[in-house]
């Protein structure tokens, strides 16, 4: 596939990080360059033999601390597409149930000599706290509800695949503003980039001071999507329903006030894309026929997101003789 | 620090149009053939090569451009990581004949990972190799059957190719430039 390119942003030449923690800490040129530098690495995943010798002999271990599949999968996908043997620890089975501290368990794993520590962690930091500890790349793979760095890059070169640029462009943010760290890996990144950004959703969703971050809040659903160029819909946690969360009354009633569906889509301008970073609840956030009607570019996310996360890891990995 | 122009505009041409009707004779009707040039500075010469074989020759194979960053051997070993570029093979890699196109032959490292990169989109019938400057201090076992100009140099000299994808810029040169102390 033929996609259009911006001119290499000049970064001197080279991305010089030893982490990707969060899109908050990254220069525009920065972000650019990790775009530019995914764009590249697409191609790999449409040929005959869906692989490149480059991290041949390098280690990447998965340290997932909180339940995945597709984030998982995508960052695994990506690292054996670059030849890099990979490595899962975590989740129940991990030390980490018997009481050990993620600095433990982070230096245990280290001691094993990895190129490469991609973390998901229910506590917002862990990343940093890793990267400062650690003599090898982490790559932050969402930490609470802080940042999803490579989620947001994903869906900003969906955007930019589609529409040629991010300048300019408005996309409106629509669900639990408050606990996502997707939403905030994209607000910096489109920001960034020079994008408008609207958020919307319930007000027990909605953080104290979320305009600081130079975004427009919208309760209502109807004006938030009105004549923006992409409506970005969060998952609703239906732990955060009813009795126990107490954010809102009922599923019914989200999906009646917030929830995409095709009379709200009446709104929307015809062209619009929606984007979802799954999995989909489908009849609560997005309604079936918007999730596969013409306007879902969802499945074109799930296919950024290796080419991202391939170029993470490619410019992330530190430097060894051979 | 010495610079030397060691062809101008008439010499790149003419290598170039020598190189294409020695690639016509020797592939008879011209299936399958394709040409491959590889990033940065085989690309332009590729172009020039198939446009050559249009005017000349009359084949018109499909140019296809390589970047062989994520196959070289040296990425992680103190370099900066350099940035990649675009590959793009417009025919079926599986049966074709090949001709993989570099401005400038030196150790044959760059060849290693162009072959091993080809092999990744397909199984090629035959791989030749076409240059504009060998200029000598081979590493491995790679020759080019195709050569425009053959160049003494020193291990530390550069040699500098500035050819564009059109036949009638009339800027094109190669500088043999030398760093050493008695240049």
């Amino acid at each position: 596939m033929n996609v259009p390119l911006s001119p290499v942003p000049d970064l001197d030449g080279a991305f010089r990080r030893k982490d990707l923690l969060g899109l908050a800490e990254l220069s525009r040129e920065e972000i650019l360059y990790l775009l530019h530098t995914a764009v590249r690495f697409k191609e790999i995943s449409e040929r005959a033999i869906k692989k490149v010798p480059t991290l041949r002999g390098k280690s990447v271990v998965h340290l997932f601390m909180e339940p995945s599949t597709r984030t998982k999968t995508s960052f695994d996908v990506a690292a054996k597409r670059l030849s890099a043997d990979t490595f899962a620890v975590g989740g129940s089975s991990s030390a980490t149930s018997k009481g050990e501290t993620l600095i433990d368990t982070a230096r245990n794993i280290e001691a094993m000599r990895p190129d490469i520590l991609v973390l998901r962690h229910r506590h917002p930091g862990s990343a940093h706290l890793l990267a400062r500890l650690l003599d090898c790349g982490v790559i932050n793979a969402g930490d609470g509800s802080h940042e999803h760095p490579t989620q947001a890059l994903l869906d900003i070169m969906t955007i930019r695949e589609r529409l040629g640029s991010i300048e300019g462009r408005s996309v409106c943010i629509v669900g639990d503003i408050a606990h996502s760290r997707v939403v905030r890996s994209n607000i910096h990144g489109l920001r960034k980039l020079g994008a408008q950004v609207r958020v919307c959703g319930p007000p027990t969703m909605i953080p104290v001071g979320v305009e600081r971050l130079g975004v427009e809040v919208h309760e209502d659903l109807r004006s938030a999507i009105d004549g923006v160029d992409v409506i970005m819909m969060l998952r609703i946690q239906m732990e955060r329903m009813g009795r126990r969360g107490q954010l809102y009354p009922s599923e019914r009633e989200y999906a009646n006030r917030w929830g995409l569906n095709l009379q709200t889509m009446q709104y929307a301008r015809q062209d619009v894309l929606v984007m979802h970073p799954g999995p989909i609840n489908r009849g609560v956030e997005m309604a079936p026929e918007v999730a596969d009607g013409p306007w879902s570019i969802i499945l074109e996310q799930v296919t950024n997101g290796v080419a991202v996360r391939m170029a993470v890891m490619y410019l992330l990995t530190p430097q060894g003789g051979r | 620090m010495s610079e030397r122009v060691i062809m101008d505009h008439l010499a790149v041409t003419r290598a170039i149009r020598r190189i294409a009707s020695e690639i016509a004779e020797d592939a008879g009707g011209g299936a399958d053939l394709a040409l491959v040039g590889i990033h940065t500075g085989g690309v332009p010469v590729c172009r020039r090569i198939g446009k050559a074989l249009a005017e000349q020759e009359g084949v018109s194979p499909p140019v296809g451009e390589m970047d062989i960053t994520l196959y070289r051997d040296d990425i992680y070993t103190g370099l900066e990581r350099p940035e990649v570029g675009q590959t793009t093979l417009p025919f079926d890699v599986d049966g074709s004949h090949i001709v993989l196109v570099d401005d400038v032959l030196f150790t044959g490292r760059t060849v290693r990972a162009a072959l091993d990169q080809l092999w990744d989109f397909g199984r090629p019938r035959c791989i030749w190799l076409a240059v504009l400057v060998d200029r000598g201090h081979r590493e491995l076992p790679i020759a080019a059957r195709y050569v425009g100009r053959t160049v003494d140099t020193l291990m530390d000299d550069r040699v500098v190719v500035d050819v564009t994808a059109e036949m009638s810029a009339d800027t094109d040169r190669v500088v043999l430039v030398r760093t050493g102390r008695d240049g």
